[in-house]
């Protein structure tokens, strides 16, 4: 009997083993536990952002009514959301425009090495590596009613008297917004472009130097072509970042003064986490998918169309 | 030799244009990090007169601001708090992601890398998107307001990212070192622990560093989740619990930002350029 069990024992742990030396047994088994994470703290959110949207559910009352689009219809109506959402592209547009050209100019200039190009980079790097709600706050310093460090330039220069109130007036708050993401994320770009610059083909760009290409030729007809694949995945990553972001204008403005520089992700929060309705606050957030969406199906077909070549 | 004179004028006007031009960038990229640094060694009354340049010590330097933050308000206890999460962050991110980098990369063939990728662009699914039913399951698991709810959503966003680096990792190594080492007797898994894992440990080390800071720089989760001041991280306990009403208290404000971000800033630094690499092969731009 003890022999009976002893062998039974022993052939079940070899073909255990004979089956974990199974690729399609060991991949699955491997796998699995990734992807059941990410399915229920990922997928099932999602579908449960979904749902929740379409009921009328509060903290006090989790469990709400279905209402089908009415959230969704109600929430266009209102002004404040349109704001948001007009907030949340323009933040993202011309944003991601000076990003655009910062990032270019920045990694040309840093295709020659110096002494010292370790320092400056890391320099350079700051804002995209350190923790941006801190970072936000020396911005918040900066912007300050009364010390602002900006405006005190702008006084030694002659250009204005007194104190500007960046954060008090919509339009300048919108700007200092805008600086301040332009400030974390140009960094970012700018070392994906350098990344694309250094896999340039060097052959190509010195035999058009030989050939007497001056610089803006070379620039414009050899390294802008060939760097717009590169670049896109940048802008496409960049965009993804500020466009979902809310911590700049949490720790900036708070969506103030009088609710002019909310953006999607922060009128969702102030909505459904800090007045409770969780319906309204989940129908706002998922106003951020579509553009999410379109920007992981541009990076997917970016990715294969470089596969193939 | 008029023509020559010409050429290093030029090229020393280039030289400075070009020197001109970083600077520039640097000022930008730099003075709110010098800012920090000044106002935290500043006094008050330095601080808050107008009439002072503000780049500039008109007062002696002072350590009280820091005196402050270390003792009179729950600093310690934040970064505490922030190298919990990111340590069980650390541990779970690996635990997750190196099996399935490997299944991935060495397993399931052409399926691979199509799911590879579909994983990875699961870290580009915002916070933002999912705190609202996100803050429903934390609070139906019993976990809102712990440490525990932080622990629990990062890997979230860290196993995707890390799954795909890893990927790339693994492809590197030549698959001749496990066939030679099963033909040896090691079995599928032992290969893979005693061969190819010793050969990814500076991957291994990207991931860990990449779920640290992670953790110390994640706001959106942690502003939600948490609200008593106990047992925030640094990156929300700093910007909430030290701003009290209209009252800032700038530089105790400044001492901590400096303090808490330099550091995280100094280690994702070190491990930038693999995770540059994660998004430029993410556009299969190899």
């Amino acid at each position: 009997m003890v022999e009976l069990v002893q062998r039974t024992t022993a052939t079940i742990a070899t073909r255990g083993r004979s089956l974990l030396n199974r690729d399609r047994v060991l991949g699955p088994l491997m796998l699995s536990p990734a992807v059941l994470y990410i399915i229920l703290l990922v997928g099932f959110p999602f579908v449960f952002a979904i749902y929740l949207s379409l009921t009328d559910a509060t903290v006090g009352r989790p469990v709400g009514e279905f209402v089908g689009l009415e959230n969704f219809r109600q929430i266009i109506q209102t002004r404040s959301f349109r704001t948001a959402l007009r907030n949340t592209f323009i933040f993202t547009f011309v944003s991601q425009t000076i990003i655009l050209i910062l990032a270019n100019i920045l990694s040309l200039a840093l295709q020659r090495d110096f002494r010292g190009k370790g320092l400056v980079m890391f320099l350079i790097l700051l804002p995209w590596v350190a923790p941006v709600s801190l970072t936000t706050i020396a911005w918040l310093w900066m912007f300050h009613s009364r010390f602002s460090l900006i405006d005190w330039f702008l006084n030694k220069l002659n250009l204005i008297e007194g104190n500007l109130f960046w954060l008090g007036r919509p339009d300048l708050a919108m700007i200092a917004i805008i600086v301040v993401h332009v400030w974390r994320m140009f960094p970012f770009a700018t070392v994906i472009l350098m990344a694309g610059h250094s896999a340039l083909p060097r052959d190509v760009l010195e035999s058009a130097m030989v050939d007497g290409a001056g610089f803006w030729r070379i620039f414009f007809q050899i390294r802008l072509p060939l760097l717009l694949p590169i670049m896109s995945v940048a802008v496409l990553f960049s965009t993804v970042f500020t466009f979902s972001d809310m911590t700049v204008v949490y720790v900036l403005t708070r969506g103030g003064p009088f609710d002019t520089t909310h953006v999607l992700s922060s009128a969702a929060y102030l909505r459904g986490i800090f007045g409770g309705n969780l319906s309204v606050g989940a129908a706002t957030s998922l106003f951020l998918f579509p553009v999410l969406l379109i920007a992981a199906i541009l990076i997917l077909r970016i990715a294969r169309r470089t596969e193939v070549t | 030799m008029a023509a020559s004179t010409g050429a290093l004028l030029r090229k020393a006007g280039l030289r400075t244009g070009h020197a001109a031009l970083l600077s520039a960038f640097v000022v930008f990229t730099a003075l709110p990090f010098a800012w920090m640094l000044i106002t935290a060694f500043k006094r008050d009354s330095d601080l808050y007169n107008p009439n002072n340049n503000p780049l500039w010590f008109n007062e002696p330097p002072t350590l009280a601001h820091w005196d402050y933050v270390l003792n009179r308000t729950p600093f310690v206890q934040w970064l505490t708090n922030t190298a919990l999460v990111g340590l069980a962050v650390i541990v779970i991110t690996l635990l997750l992601a190196v099996p399935a980098a490997y299944a991935l990369s060495r397993l399931l063939g052409s399926w691979g890398e199509r799911l590879g990728i579909m994983i990875f662009l699961v870290y580009l699914v915002p916070p933002t998107l999912l705190f609202i039913p996100m803050a429903r399951v934390i609070s139906s698991l019993g976990l809102q307001n712990t440490l525990w709810s932080l622990i629990v959503v990062y890997p979230t966003i860290t196993v995707p990212f890390s799954t795909w680096l890893l990927m790339g990792f693994f492809k590197s190594i030549p698959r001749d070192l496990e066939e030679a080492a099963m033909i040896d007797g090691c079995s599928r898994l032992g290969a893979m622990v005693r061969v190819v894992l010793p050969l990814v440990v500076p991957g291994i080390i990207t991931v860990v560093i990449f779920s640290f800071t992670l953790s110390a720089q994640e706001f959106i989760y942690a502003l939600t989740f948490v609200t008593s001041t106990a047992v925030k991280t640094v990156s929300v306990g700093v910007p909430q619990d030290m701003v009290r009403g209209d009252i800032f208290f700038w530089g105790p404000l400044m001492a901590s930002a400096f303090t808490a971000s330099v550091p995280v800033a100094i280690l994702y630094y070190l491990v930038l350029d693999r995770f540059v690499q994660g998004f430029t092969t993410a556009g299969a731009f190899k």
